[in-house]
């Protein structure tokens, strides 16, 4: 049953190479270049990732700090290009990675609303007819016509990621979004998210946080260093990593 | 979904392409008195300064100097401020780039259409001069807003080269900074062509802007259409920029990110 693969992400690396110094200028580039001193030290940031999600899986992705989640998360949502593996995505994709990335501060809510449609590819008409439902779903009602300079962090990711989910997005990528917010709100979140599973929706949820993971998701990888240490079942997964780390 | 920065893809994107255009021009004309005037008034004091120089000074014989210098020097600023805002324009929407997907020609295309917004109403100062020196205007002028369409083909082919150079290396802006001077005296914009010693003529004739100013006379100041060889030359120019800017930036794009 490879049909319902919904996302499937096959042996990618990532590579940063990081200048020993940085060079920025033009000068300092012919200057390095004749001396021979340009050295590169490779940082493998990801080596031969694949796995698969299936549509209405809900996928976890563990991992400590430098585990290479943030870098898959990017690679999911375009933002970076693999060095080398493949990455096919098939269905509308909501990264809640960053919420309000696409602000403007010095805009209105509203004026916000449609220009973070824009950058999600959403013409006027189309966030006019969500405009309602997602100004009902952030509570923000009174803030509308508020640059959103003067927003609260959690006044942000309501907003953010009212946005985010007003699209219909086939795949949620998630990255512990639902630890923003107030208590009320992240229950919000969490049951708007239940919600869209039982429409259908795929989510990828990355955290290091293993009740939150064991109690949403079935499935999904431990990511150490770059490498996939361990894929599967959700439970084997959780004590694998427990016992790994503590 | 495959998301490649295609031209679909910046299709799909259209809205943003155009809340930041729109963007650009509120900032511009956010908290100036004269507001949009100042399209207007930048141009017609520049030609002042420079009818002044060169007609009274260095007498050249050009017929109607004021209309002669202003057009070439709305085409050249166009050509400058187009340009230049696209080079920077891919490092100054890192905070953008980082964190979300969006189509990258988007940024150096949108600073091209700001700036060919800023140049129709240049047009209109140019429009104005050419009535008060007595030069009419005819329907032929239609030709220099196909001028206009050509250069910004062009100016989008350059802008796309600029900025995926500029990315990388950050002093691409001060050498261009002294091209675009070199540049600048070497189309004919306040001096007649026809000064031009023949051993300096290939100068001319390798300008692409000498053939987009030539163009936009022809419609405005001699009201007749512009050959067809001389559309030929913009018109080539135009997409031998195009296609290199394309190739370019599409060659060098999944790097951006990397250095921003």
């Amino acid at each position: 049953m490879t049909s319902d693969v919904i996302v499937n992400v096959e042996n990618v690396s990532m590579r940063f190479l990081q200048a020993s110094e940085k060079i920025t200028t033009f000068k300092e580039y012919v200057i390095k270049r004749i001396k021979r001193k340009i050295t590169y030290t490779e940082f493998w940031a990801l080596s031969d990732v694949s796995f698969q999600v299936r549509s209405g899986e809900i996928f976890g992705v563990l991992g400590l700090n430098g585990a290479g989640k943030s870098t898959l998360l990017k690679i999911l949502s375009g933002v970076l290009v693999p060095t080398t593996g493949n990455v096919e995505i098939h269905g509308n994709i909501a990264p809640l990675i960053e919420l309000g990335a696409g602000f403007d501060p010095e805009l209105t809510a509203r004026e916000n609303i449609f220009l973070n449609g824009a950058t999600l590819g959403f013409g006027r008409k189309e966030m006019n007819a969500k405009f309602d439902e997602i100004v009902a779903f952030s509570e923000l009602e009174e803030f509308l016509d508020v640059p959103i300079k003067n927003f609260s962090s959690g006044m942000y990711a309501r907003l953010g990621f009212s946005i985010a989910i007003s699209v219909n997005p086939e795949i949620l990528i998630i990255d512990e979004v639902l630890s923003v917010g107030d208590f009320m709100f992240q229950q919000k979140c969490e049951n708007k998210i239940k919600d869209m599973i039982d429409n259908g929706a795929t989510v990828i949820l990355v955290s290091h946080s293993i009740e939150q993971v064991r109690s949403l998701c079935s499935k999904g990888i431990v990511l150490e260093r770059g490498r996939v240490v361990k894929s599967g079942n959700i439970d084997e997964l959780c004590d694998f990593y427990y016992e790994r780390y503590r | 979904m495959k998301k490649n920065d295609g031209v679909l893809d910046i299709w799909k994107y259209r809205e943003l392409l155009w809340l930041l255009v729109v963007k650009d021009i509120k900032v511009k004309y956010k908290r100036s008195i004269v507001g949009v005037l100042w399209s207007l008034l930048n141009p017609l004091f520049t030609m002042l300064i420079l009818t002044v120089v060169f007609k009274e000074l260095f007498r050249f014989s050009i017929e109607n100097f004021a209309a002669y210098v202003i057009s070439g020097q709305v085409i050249f600023s166009f050509f400058f401020e187009s340009t230049s805002l696209a080079m920077t324009s891919i490092y100054t929407s890192g905070q953008l780039i980082k964190k979300v997907y969006v189509p990258k020609p988007i940024f150096p295309v949108s600073k091209i259409l700001y700036s060919m917004v800023n140049t129709l109403y240049s047009i209109v100062a140019v429009v104005l001069v050419c009535l008060f020196t007595g030069v009419t205007i005819t329907i032929s002028i239609l030709a220099s807003l196909l001028t206009i369409f050509y250069l910004m083909v062009f100016c989008i082919g350059v802008g796309l080269i600029l900025c995926s150079i500029a990315v990388f290396l950050r002093d691409v802006e001060h050498i261009y900074g002294v091209l675009l001077t070199a540049w600048m005296y070497a189309t004919p914009i306040i001096y007649p062509a026809e000064i031009m010693p023949d051993r300096f003529l290939f100068v001319l004739y390798c300008n692409p802007l000498f053939y987009f100013v030539s163009h936009f006379r022809e419609g405005l100041l001699y009201h007749q259409f512009p050959s067809i060889e001389l559309n030929l030359y913009c018109l080539i120019y135009s997409f031998i920029a195009l296609i290199c800017g394309i190739y370019i930036f599409n060659k060098r794009k999944n790097q951006f990110v990397l250095y921003i």
